[in-house]
């Protein structure tokens, strides 16, 4: 097992490799550069003075060392400064904005995770009952509508005609503190984090349902059942510790699909987090903003399915790997 | 179960043919047997037709110009001449519904299909022929997958200029094959070690020939199914990066740029007619998709049936 978890960190590695040079290529592949958009078509600039300026970028320089020092400097947490925000610096810009977006992650996982898993349990403990034709029906609908248009259907309902929610942003009144910010901050994220989790939620519920049902078909259950253990004893000592090891893989696996989710849902609820940062700067060209959040999110979506790798091997040790 | 060629032959109790008349059937007969007998999915064929035909004939059930700006005449509640009422730019809501979801449509066949061929050829590639190739193709999925799809997509799209339907769609097929591919790949992987295999090398068929003839018709179920959802994933990912901004820009009608609409507060909260359709025509036109894609997997592999 642990030959295996050090593979799997030593492959991490190249992969991390191949990930920064993605970013950069296709940041490459832009046309312009971060001096072009600002000076180029301004006829007040000498040529000359542009040349200087560019030189002094190190715009100039072969491509390989542009990237080194892209990498070196980022590597150390410096991205360069925002071409947009007056040259902000981007570091600055996403860690005001990534806390957000990972509470919003966070939140919309424990809802996931707490509504899921109950009901898959149950679902496949009495399947075909009402409870479990209503979750596979929510299953269906979870996965089939865009996640945008349940967040603006949540805004119209909830929001607007009912006002029991803010429709956007974090806190309704800056400068709230201590439990009162908390509870301001968890009444902002309760739409956004549903409307984020739904696909999950209907997607952990199957394979939970699936889960449970293979287990519960088991040898080893139905000994256990015979030899007189308690129904409880075996949901949970039995059951459940082997019908959440694929669910605790597919969480590491997910986190893609999460982020992946925020930028849009955070677009839909104006929500100040990276998603919302991202799209703006896609939308400005402010390539070292986008390199930074893209390496960024690749770089916890490596993590992820890193951690997942290897709590699969370590809750599983049936599990091998050559 | 009961088709024509059957009436001639012994039937067992209930209508059910015997085992033996399974052998004068094609995987595919029986497939498509099972999946007559899938209720849902069967509804949702039909479902799926219909609103195909009703997008096809748009110019039978509206006057209206699509694309026809208007703006003395904006975000207007339902009239009998706008059914819909009309958007920030006047544009007829109930013509850009129908005429949007052939854009829709549209982009998620055509992505479905160009990913298909993608994953088809390269997964055939890297199972069949294994070693370099094989690792350099999955190492090649392995680093495609690494960044949230929407975020590489949104990466690639910042660099170009202009967005029209054939770059959106190649800009899909090419970040979204690494899956299909890690499909076919496995399947062929356990086809490679089978005897007829082996028989039909030994006979001196070529590889184009065995992977024609033996590979893909065996792989036909899991590539069916795959397409089938995956075109139902691309009308949501259209319509979400369409609602964003980064998908097929206006003056084009498509579903989630129509959607997109709702981001302005005064349309979301007055004019709930002109978002909440095009959401509902994506809701049913993927359930549809999906029942189907379901339906088939069951079809194509009884076993899964318990999933």
């Amino acid at each position: 097992m642990y030959k295996y978890i050090i593979r799997r960190i030593l492959i991490f590695i190249p992969m991390l490799f191949a990930l920064t040079v993605i970013v950069f290529g296709i940041s490459q592949l832009a046309p312009g550069d971060a001096l072009s958009s600002k000076m180029l078509n301004d006829p007040n600039v000498d040529p000359e003075v542009f040349e200087e300026r560019r030189q002094a970028l190190g715009l100039n320089d072969p491509i390989y060392v542009q990237y080194w020092n892209w990498i070196s400097d980022a590597a150390q947490g410096d991205f360069g400064n925002s071409l947009f925000f007056n040259g902000r610096s981007v570091a600055e810009l996403i860690e005001a904005r990534f806390a957000n977006t990972l509470y919003l992650g966070l939140f919309s996982l424990a809802i996931t995770v707490i509504v899921a898993i109950p009901i898959g349990i149950y679902s496949a403990r009495k399947p075909y009952s009402l409870l479990d034709y209503g979750a596979t029906g929510f299953g269906f609908l979870g996965l089939a509508i865009p996640n945008f248009f349940f967040g603006l259907i949540a805004i119209y309902v909830l929001s607007i005609n009912l006002g029991w929610f803010p429709s956007q942003g974090t806190l309704s009144t800056p400068g709230l503190t201590g439990f009162e910010a908390f509870m301001n901050r968890i009444h902002h994220m309760v739409l956004p984090g549903i409307t984020l989790g739904l696909a999950g939620t209907a997607t952990y519920m199957r394979y939970m349902r699936s889960e449970v049902l293979d287990v519960l078909g088991s040898d080893y259950i139905r000994t256990a059942k015979a030899k007189g253990m308690s129904e409880s004893n075996v949901l949970y000592k039995h059951t459940l510790r082997n019908a959440l090891i694929p669910i605790i893989t597919l969480m590491g696996f997910e986190i893609g699909v999460l982020l992946s989710g925020a930028v849009i849902t955070e677009q839909v609820f104006q929500y100040p987090g990276l998603g919302t940062l991202f799209l703006s700067s896609v939308m400005n060209r402010d390539f070292p903003v986008v390199m930074a959040i893209a390496l960024i999110l690749g770089i916890l979506i490596l993590i992820g399915n890193l951690i997942a790798d290897i709590l699969y091997s370590i809750i599983d040790p049936r599990i091998r790997y050559d | 179960m009961q088709t024509n060629t059957e009436s001639t032959l012994p039937t067992g109790p209930e209508n059910e043919p015997i085992d033996q008349q399974h052998q004068h059937k094609t995987p595919f007969q029986l497939a498509f047997n099972r999946f007559k007998k899938n209720k849902l999915a069967v509804i949702s064929i039909f479902v799926l037709l219909a609103i195909v035909i009703i997008c096809i004939a748009a110019p039978l059930l509206t006057s209206q110009d699509p694309i026809k700006t208007d703006v003395t005449n904006i975000e207007k509640r339902p009239t009998d001449e706008h059914i819909l009422g009309t958007n920030g730019q006047g544009q007829d809501n109930f013509a850009r519904l129908l005429y949007g979801g052939r854009i829709s449509l549209i982009v998620g066949f055509s992505a479905m299909f160009f990913t298909l061929v993608i994953g088809v050829v390269l997964g055939s590639v890297a199972g069949y022929y294994g070693g370099k190739v094989d690792s350099i193709i999955m190492r090649g999925a392995d680093i495609m997958l690494m960044l949230p799809f929407l975020v590489l997509v949104l990466t690639i799209i910042a660099v170009i200029d202009k967005i029209t339907i054939g770059i959106f769609v190649t800009i899909i097929a090419l970040t979204s094959w690494p899956n299909l591919t890690r499909i076919i790949r496995a399947t062929y992987l356990s086809l490679r070690e089978q005897e007829f295999v082996l028989g039909a090398k030994a006979i001196g068929a070529s590889d184009m020939r065995i992977i024609r003839k033996h590979f893909i018709p065996n792989a036909i179920g899991p590539i069916i199914v795959n397409a089938t959802l995956m075109m139902a994933t691309y009308i949501i990912v259209e319509s979400g990066l369409s609602f964003i901004g980064f998908g097929i820009p206006q003056p084009t009608p498509t579903w989630g740029n129509m959607i997109s609409e709702a981001q302005n507060i005064r349309i979301l909260r007055n004019n709930p007619e002109a978002w909440i359709p095009p959401g509902l025509a994506i809701l049913v036109t993927v359930l549809a998709i999906n029942f189907i894609g379901d339906g088939l997997r069951d079809a194509f592999d009884p076993k899964s049936k318990q999933r």
